[in-house]
């Protein structure tokens, strides 16, 4: 049985530029949620999100990209570009052809999208840009990283939401597992904080309002929880065969040792119990694990009140009795809600508690809730020896995919 | 249905529209939960009833509106509070 591990890691979120920034930031607890400033917000009523700040992407760029590329495909090349760097690989033409790509996305190039149908529709512009296509789809990412480092294998793109990085990865650990490839860069990325997106989620009126505290409205599996907040960024990982990556002297970061996917088959927005849970299960059984070696969940954690609500009931499904004594924490209480991104970025966070011994708090945690009643982490770091972590990801559309990984 | 105000019966006839049901199936006292209105019926429904009063339905309001009679108990307030409040 062919084993995947990690080899290189790669993030853009709120928190910062490379994982070095997103560690220090979910160490400290840090919220990087604040108002709005990379798009209009005139004609928005809750103008707050967790961007990537101060974000100049001439700095990391160049021109024919900068001309071509989406915000988040500008995240999704910065993400990949960490992660290759640190898996410092070296492949021959032969190998190129065993390498792949798998991203996920939410949405795609949206920002770009948002411009373009402004400009037409507002500004009466005769012409749209020659690039709006190749700039707006939303396999331009996996498109440009397979270019930018000459990986000639499967190359795809996955689009479930919320899910969508989760699947990416999962799938991408799939298709080394089978035979089909031996390296994949897989993760995902999002930036959906332009008008006319911010616009249709305040119409689904699950967005927490932005109050005076912007830093505070995210409050995952608090009682005083309302709704999510949006956020913006890009995470990657190099999958490696395990075999390979050792021959090779690679630093292995963990075994991505299991995944799952599933789905509710039941409602379009509203959560279901048992094919999360489902996932759970499954996922750990690919890894081998029984649910009493899991030390950390990464929870979906929404902060939506139905969301926290039922991964609590699906968490104590799954663990039973263990359940109480897992730590459970939400990390887009400080990163946002990245849509396509999420799972990457918590798929990190969930290797922060491998690799650092420090497991992510549940930042604005401030009141109990009766039907949330496990151990959230909450608001401080905790330091802490952990050597398997799941992550959830529950999508729109009933779709869930579940990763879990383990110290190499 | 005599007894009905011109809000009341708006408002029934938007859900009668949705749910495709006869408006007469509809009384001032059915809840959402009777008229098989979930989470998603009831956004889109707060849509309806802000387009065709020119109103904005505020997150908490829409929280409480549970049955006929509370979804036109909250227009009436709201209109009141916003008498020339149009489309934004």
């Amino acid at each position: 049985m062919r084993r995947v591990v990690i080899t290189g890691l790669g993030g853009v979120s709120a928190l910062g530029i490379g994982v070095p920034a997103l560690w220090d930031g979910l160490a400290a607890g840090r919220s990087g949620v604040r108002r709005v400033t990379v798009c209009d917000t005139s004609i928005l009523s809750n103008p707050i999100a967790a961007e990537v700040p101060s974000f100049d992407p001439a700095a990391h760029l160049t021109p024919d990209q900068l001309l071509l590329f989406d915000r988040s495909t500008a995240f999704a090349m910065i993400a990949a570009s960490e992660a290759w760097a640190q898996a410092d690989l070296e492949l021959t033409d032969e190998e190129r052809e065993r390498a792949g790509v798998l991203m996920g996305t939410g949405m795609g190039g949206v920002t770009r999208q948002d411009e373009a149908y402004r400009d037409l529709y507002e500004k009466k512009v005769a012409r749209s840009h020659p690039f709006t296509i190749p700039r707006i789809m939303s396999n331009a990412a996996a498109s440009h990283i397979s270019m930018r480092f000459r990986l000639e294998g499967p190359t795809l793109c996955i689009s479930t939401a919320c899910a969508s990085a989760s699947h990416a990865i999962g799938e991408a650990a799939e298709l080394i597992r089978s035979g089909r490839a031996d390296v994949m860069v897989a993760g995902g990325a999002d930036a959906p904080i332009a008008t006319g997106v911010v616009k249709a989620w305040e119409g689904m009126r699950v967005l927490a309002p932005c109050g005076d505290d912007p830093a505070a409205a995210c409050r995952p599996f608090s009682a005083d929880r309302q709704g999510l907040v949006l956020g913006e960024g890009a995470g990657a990982v190099i999958l490696e065969e395990r075999e390979r990556a050792i021959r090779r002297g690679a630093v292995i970061h963990a075994e991505l040792a299991g995944y799952a996917a599933t789905a509710d088959a039941a409602h379009i927005t509203a959560p279901g119990v048992d094919a999360p849970a489902r996932a759970i299960r499954q996922a750990l059984a690919q890894a081998g694990l029984a649910p009493e070696q899991v030390d950390y969940v990464n929870a979906h954690g929404t902060a939506t009140r139905l969301n926290d609500k039922t991964e609590t009931t699906i968490i104590k499904r799954v663990f039973g009795d263990h359940a109480r004594k897992l730590a459970v924490s939400s990390t887009k209480s400080m990163h946002g809600h990245i849509m396509g991104a999420s799972g990457a970025i918590e798929l990190l966070a969930a290797l922060m508690a491998i690799e650092r011994g420090i497991v992510p708090p549940t930042a604005n945690y401030r009141q109990r809730d009766p039907e949330c009643d496990l151990d959230y982490v909450p608001n401080q770091a905790r330091e802490m020896k952990v050597d398997v972590a799941v992550s959830n990801s529950f999508a729109f559309g009933g779709l869930n995919a579940v990763l879990a990984v383990r110290r190499a | 249905m005599s007894e009905l105000d011109p809000i009341e019966q708006k408002v029934i006839e938007l859900i009668a529209q949705k749910k495709r049901i006869p408006p007469e199936s509809i009384s001032l006292d059915s809840t959402f939960l009777e008229l098989g209105i979930d989470s998603l019926d009831g956004m889109d429904l707060l849509f309806n009833f802000e387009e065709s009063f020119k109103l904005t339905i505020p997150d908490e309001m829409a929280q409480q509106m549970k049955s006929v009679r509370q979804v036109a108990d909250a227009l009436r307030t709201a209109l009141a509070n916003s008498p020339r409040s149009t489309t934004t």
